[in-house]
């Protein structure tokens, strides 16, 4: 049992966040069987970041989503919503049972999240490019109202290719703004191929550093790595805004998805299905080559 | 010889719009007039200051623009309520979204730009950030229409009232002059969801010589009787609209003029009542003749009795770069103009 150093007060192990990032994949296989297609691979790269921040750093209350003072988490890759609905039911913002009904007609559960049907989810997305800025309005509004909470923003590595995530990212320095925190899910790969073949995304630390923003770079499925990342942040006030570089793989945790372009909305079927999900209860499978492929 | 004269001064005039007169840190009330007209009576110079007197109350209001802070004098704002101002550069993307950020954590932010940079660059992130999620910000479109003149086609916004007033849950306003949209803003605060409020170019000329005092959103506002025809019309063509219906009456021509300012929610009852009333209708707008209000007014007028009907704008082609009256006289937007197509209506409608 490794006791994590979680800010707030909490005592997580990292065992613990083993078994909700297992229960996120798990999750995301059943919610996209239900619909018929999910962003498997995209969720897979992010268990372990998601897992880590809601069960063991932000500083939420899922008794009152709307509590001002609040942490914010903006998911600007909107498309791994599918295993951040698992955690919210989970943590109580509403009833897991809703998810039965994921895409049905109606239903409050779509491909991409929407704030105003959801509990807990703190901005909709699902156009890319647009949550930083998103972001960077809410720390700002954290600045005018002298509030403390920080605020998290998920980013794709993908959608880094997208022009207004460096306006954001220019007035995000330009301002100052300590309290916006950017966590990107470096996970390789965009659609259409690796992210360097297809649009280059890197040097991140440089570019953003560059852009006035401090940057870590981790393991983003080792939580000793997460945690310590987070709990090295700085509060929120005037400063560097602050910059996660998560180096993932997409796919995580079926071998046959991992790094591999054919998974990105795709529907599990048969054996394949419980295949896939006898793999995820087994655990993760340690990675010679994990997240080494950039640079 | 005058009219070169007069090209030349609306040249400078211009000029002195774009770069933002005044400069240094002079407000409103230090300026008694520009060219004659009192700066009270010019919304260019309305915003800045209205927006602070509105925030000295409210402390939800928070105010940006995109590196235009002179040009839509939301300068004057900076210099009251400076720790709720933030200039974004040129970047309006992201001034936007971060308006619909600031919206989500409590805020209401009235982001300003030209119509041009606002309305059409800004399309995807005013439906997707601020209207589909009902986030309370005021995108302030101005100089929208041809009312850049000369600066072309870039800086030109006649697409802007036909890409917003598609947007679901979009307020969608014309402000005819100052007054006119202090009424606006005022009303703005208790206005559900996400608003797009266009502005002419700052300097039109007096409509309402005071605050409406009923101002509501989607409550067209009749400005002249008369029952030889309607003239729906809104924002910077209902001076020229008003003049127009005076030609008319000296010609035995009785034209109401209807102030269609909400373009959406549309005002359907006065179109109707337009309609049963009058007996015919023109609408005249400063924009593209596709998709504005003519478009809104046209599409409300096909479930009801069939009246002889003209919409009155900008033909469906880039304008040429000129001088705004020049512009405005080429299109016909100008009093004569406007008084000309309303008397080539009601003979159609004898024929």
């Amino acid at each position: 049992m490794i006791a994590s150093a979680a800010p707030h007060g909490r005592n997580i192990s990292a065992d613990f966040l083993a078994d909700r990032a297992k229960f996120v994949r798990l999750e995301t296989l059943r919610l996209a069987r239900i619909c018929g297609a999910g962003h498997y691979s995209s969720t897979f790269s992010a268990a372990e970041l998601f897992a880590a921040l809601y069960y063991a750093h932000l500083r939420i209350n899922p008794a009152e989503p709307k509590w001002p003072d609040r942490d914010r988490f903006i998911l600007s890759k909107g498309h791994a919503a599918i295993g951040l609905y698992p955690i919210l039911g989970d943590l109580g913002y509403f009833d897991p049972k809703l998810l039965d009904n994921y895409t049905k007609l109606g239903s409050p559960f779509g491909d991409h999240p929407d704030m105003k049907k959801i509990p807990g989810i703190d901005f909709s997305s699902g156009s890319l490019g647009h949550g930083l800025s998103i972001g960077l309005g809410m720390a700002l509004a954290g600045r005018v109202q002298e509030r403390n909470f920080r605020v998290y923003c998920m980013l794709g590595d993908g959608e880094l290719a997208e022009g207004q995530i460096w306006e954001a990212a220019m007035a995000a320095g330009h301002f100052r703004l300590q309290g916006l925190v950017a966590i990107v899910d470096r996970n390789q790969l965009c659609i259409d191929g690796h992210t360097e073949e297809i649009m280059k995304v890197e040097p991140l630390e440089e570019r953003f550093r560059s852009f006035g923003w401090d940057v870590q770079r981790i393991d983003g499925h080792d939580f000793t790595a997460i945690l310590g990342a987070l709990d090295r942040l700085k509060p929120a006030g005037e400063g560097r805004p602050q910059m996660i570089v998560a180096d993932t793989i997409k796919g995580r945790g079926v071998a046959r998805m991992e790094l591999s372009l054919d998974w990105h909305v795709a529907n599990l079927v048969g054996q394949d299905y419980d295949d896939a999900e006898a793999e995820i209860r087994a655990g993760l499978k340690p990675r010679i080559a994990a997240g080494a492929s950039h640079g | 010889m005058a009219e070169k004269r007069a090209t030349a001064q609306e040249s400078q005039e211009q000029d002195a719009i774009f770069r933002g007169t005044g400069g240094g840190d002079a407000t409103l009330k230090d300026k008694a007039s520009v060219q004659g007209t009192p700066a009270r009576l010019l919304p260019a110079f309305v915003l800045g200051e209205e927006l602070a007197d509105m925030a000295d109350k409210d402390t939800r209001i928070v105010v940006m623009t995109a590196d235009l802070a002179s040009a839509n004098r939301t300068r004057d704002f900076k210099l009251r309520h400076p720790g709720r101002f933030f200039d974004f550069g040129i970047a309006e993307k992201n001034m936007i979204t971060a308006a619909a950020g600031m919206a989500a954590a409590g805020h209401i932010p009235y982001a300003a730009t030209f119509a041009s940079f606002s309305a059409i660059l800004g399309a995807e992130q005013i439906r997707t950030d601020c209207a589909y999620p009902r986030m309370p910000v005021r995108i302030v479109g101005h100089h929208s229409g041809m009312s850049m003149g000369f600066y072309g086609t870039s800086h030109h916004a006649l697409e802007d009232l036909a890409m917003m007033r598609t947007i679901a849950d979009l307020t969608v306003v014309c402000a005819a002059d100052a007054n006119h949209l202090r009424a606006i803003l005022r009303a703005s605060l208790e206005q559900p969801g996400a608003m797009y409020i266009r502005l002419g170019r700052g300097r039109d000329p007096v409509v309402y010589p005071e605050v409406p005092p009923d101002f509501r959103f989607g409550n067209a506002a009749t400005l002249r009787e008369g029952r030889n025809l309607s003239i729906i019309a809104t924002g910077s063509v209902l001076r020229a609209t008003l003049d127009a219906a005076e030609q008319l009456a000296a010609d035995g021509i009785a034209a109401r003029v209807v102030d269609m300012h909400t373009i959406k929610p549309l005002d359907v009852d006065a179109i109707r009542r337009a309609a049963a009333e009058t007996g015919a209708i023109l609408t005249v707008e400063e924009h593209n003749i596709t998709g504005g209000l003519g478009s809104a007014v046209a599409d409300a007028l096909v479930e009801m009795e069939r009246v002889p009907f003209r919409k009155h704008g900008v033909p469906d082609e880039f304008v040429p770069v000129g001088p705004p009256a020049a512009l405005y006289a080429k299109y016909r937007l100008d009093a004569p103009g406007i008084a000309a197509a309303a008397k080539e209506l009601l003979a159609s409608a004898r024929k």
